[in-house]
């Protein structure tokens, strides 16, 4: 499925060959618009040509309406998709500067790429002027670098922002779209033909571009009514890889495993606890972030954990399996990457590093599987040995309920919180990079 | 081919249409909108590093593009931004635009135009870099995906343009 993973393919000719294509479009399509000519560009600030809005809200409505629409037919997987993240304060900022530097100049980058390709001489000049401005902020980026990282959104799009579905912003933007043109349309015939206001003909007439507006408005109302894939929906794209993999137990991860990442300095381990809460504040790892199953399906958590850099490992566990199976499910459906599940889970984890006798006991017989095999005297949260075996520490404990005395106040059996060498296991962890690490612009 | 006038541009609807289905191809094939800005950025290290290697090394922006044993202009946006200037030629020399000239307002000289134009491009560079991208990179490909900041960044630019346009008149009308 759309976008196509290329990663692999990056470095050979063919990688290099379709961002080259791709460019050839980009800059044959400004340049029949208009684009190489400064005079043009600038005319939009005077209102008499507004061929900047009109080529620049075209190209976004119909982009955003075949895009949404493939999103809707499940041709394309828009969580792959690179939405350029959002930094309020620096973009608005930096928005304000281009604006006088594209009044000045007669040009943004791109176009005048365009124009100094097709020889025009200011363009030439701004593309060299470009190049100083890139220069002087790598020089001085440092001086103000809480700014430039200030206000950071993440990935923070117009639908989540109003909490509408997908579709229905996309018939916002086209019919918003529609009614600018409409206004470029008179401001032009009174700015730029200086027509007076009884002379310019306040419905549109022209058919095609009737047609046109009723196309982009069809294919957005279907858009909306289709909606946009569930996480049901999207399990089923890849459910018999996903299938596969379960049933290979190619994602279960050994506790010894999570433990050596989490020694690895250079990676961040993210474990998720798909428990109660009260079970979880009776013992959980030092680290972990309860969640409830349902969040796995919340777009505002799912979203921050697509933001994680690519050096992030994701663990889900439950008392046993199953629970952080299906979480497990949801999250990959989602595109969740570098996701795991810990083998065992709790049960497994502690039959591994077994807690302090003071602290925990296990249950006699096949106590485990999905219900807690063991019995916790006192809620020790991640303040046990066995929740951090990556650090070796004495286990701290007040009083011992359960030692041999019974009156509570006994010392602590020697427990030093040494698990011994990690077992041997079968290494899980590939590390996969994200398809899309950049913008084209960053 | 001097002989005859440059073909007329393309009605923008037309081209913005052409500009959006480029666009959404190539978020449909590489997952990446169209840009232009960071490759610039990519070339400038490049060519910052054959002057003042130790330089980029230095500088934490520049070395994260290009320093120590990195390759500046190993990254696809560059092959991008060759492949935005071949289209532009190819597009400019079959419409018989392809010549040497300078576009400016009637009331500029050629050489006030040259400097207005290096003076905008480098303001424009500079914000470009702050705002995180270009009028493609941000406003457009970032437009067409719903990105908020990219929605705020497009009428920041806008918004800067039309507040300057007045005091500037003279260098386009």
């Amino acid at each position: 499925m759309a976008p196509f993973n290329l990663a692999p393919l990056a470095g050979t000719l063919g990688y290099d060959l379709v961002f080259l294509l791709i460019g050839v479009g980009f800059g044959a399509a400004l340049e029949v618009s208009g684009f190489g000519d400064s005079r043009k560009l600038a005319a939009q600030f005077y209102l008499r040509e507004m061929t900047v809005l009109k080529v620049m809200f075209t190209a976004i409505v119909v982009a955003a309406v075949l895009i949404f629409l493939s999103s809707a037919l499940g041709l394309l997987d828009f969580s792959r998709v690179w939405v350029n993240p959002t930094y309020l304060a620096p973009g608005i900022v930096g928005g304000l500067i281009m604006g006088v530097g594209f009044i000045v100049g007669g040009f943004c980058p791109g176009t005048s790429l365009v124009a100094a390709s097709t020889l025009k001489l200011d363009g030439v000049f701004f593309v060299l002027g470009v190049f100083g401005g890139v220069y002087a902020f790598g020089e001085t980026v440092s001086s103000f670098e809480p700014f430039f990282q200030s206000t950071f959104l993440g990935r923070f799009t117009v639908p989540d922002w109003l909490g509408l579905p997908y579709g229905v912003v996309v018939v916002l933007l086209v019919l918003m779209a529609l009614v600018m043109f409409w206004g470029a349309e008179i401001a032009e015939a009174y700015f730029g033909a200086g027509k007076s206001w009884k002379d310019i003909p306040l419905i549109p007439h022209s058919r095609a571009r009737i047609a046109g507006a009723g196309a982009l408005i069809v294919l957005a109302i279907l858009t909306a009514v289709l909606g946009q894939p569930t996480v049901d929906d999207r399990w089923g794209w890849i459910a018999s890889e996903g299938d596969r993999q379960l049933g290979e137990r190619e994602i279960f991860v050994d506790p010894a495993e999570v433990v050596d990442l989490k020694k690895d300095m250079t990676l961040r381990v993210n474990v998720l606890d798909v428990r109660s809460e009260a079970d979880f504040n009776r013992f959980h790892l030092a680290g972990a972030r309860r969640i409830d199953l349902g969040d796995a399906r919340d777009p505002a958590f799912v979203r921050s954990l697509l933001g994680a850099g690519d050096n992030t490992i994701v663990f889900v566990m439950s008392t046993g399996e199953s629970v952080a199976t299906q979480a497990w499910k949801d999250l990959k459906a989602q595109g969740v990457l570098n996701l795991y599940v810990i083998a065992g889970g709790i049960n497994g984890w502690l039959d591994r590093y077994p807690p302090s006798p003071c602290v925990a006991q296990k249950l006699p017989g096949n106590a485990g599987g999905d219900s807690l095999g063991w019995r916790f005297v006192v809620a020790v949260g991640d303040r046990s040995p066995s929740a951090h075996p990556d650090l070796a520490r004495k286990e701290y404990v007040a009083s011992c309920p359960l030692a041999a005395d019974g009156n509570g106040t006994a010392e602590a059996p020697a427990h030093d919180g040494e698990h011994g060498a990690a077992p041997a296991y079968t290494k899980r962890v590939k590390l996969q990079k994200k398809t899309v690490t950049k913008g084209g612009c960053g | 081919m001097t002989s005859k006038p440059p073909r007329p541009y393309v009605n923008p609807y037309v081209g913005g249409a052409l500009l959006g289905v480029v666009l959404f191809l190539s978020f449909y094939i590489t997952g990446n909108g169209l840009g232009a800005s960071g490759a610039i950025g990519h070339v400038q290290v490049a060519i910052l590093g054959l002057f003042a290697p130790e330089h980029v090394d230095r500088v934490a922006y520049f070395a994260e593009v290009g320093g120590g044993s990195r390759n500046a202009l190993d990254n696809a946006g560059v092959f991008m931004l060759l492949g935005t200037f071949l289209g532009g030629m190819l597009s400019g020399i079959v419409n018989r635009r392809f010549r040497v000239e300078t576009r400016r307002g009637p009331n500029v000289s050629n050489r006030a135009r040259w400097v207005y134009a290096l003076l905008g491009g480098a303001i424009m560079g500079y914000g470009a870099r702050l705002a995180r991208g270009c009028t493609s990179g941000q406003a457009l490909s970032g437009g067409a995906v719903l990105s908020v900041g990219s929605f705020a960044f497009m009428f920041a630019v806008f918004g800067g343009g039309y507040a300057l346009a007045y005091f500037v008149r003279r260098l386009w009308n």
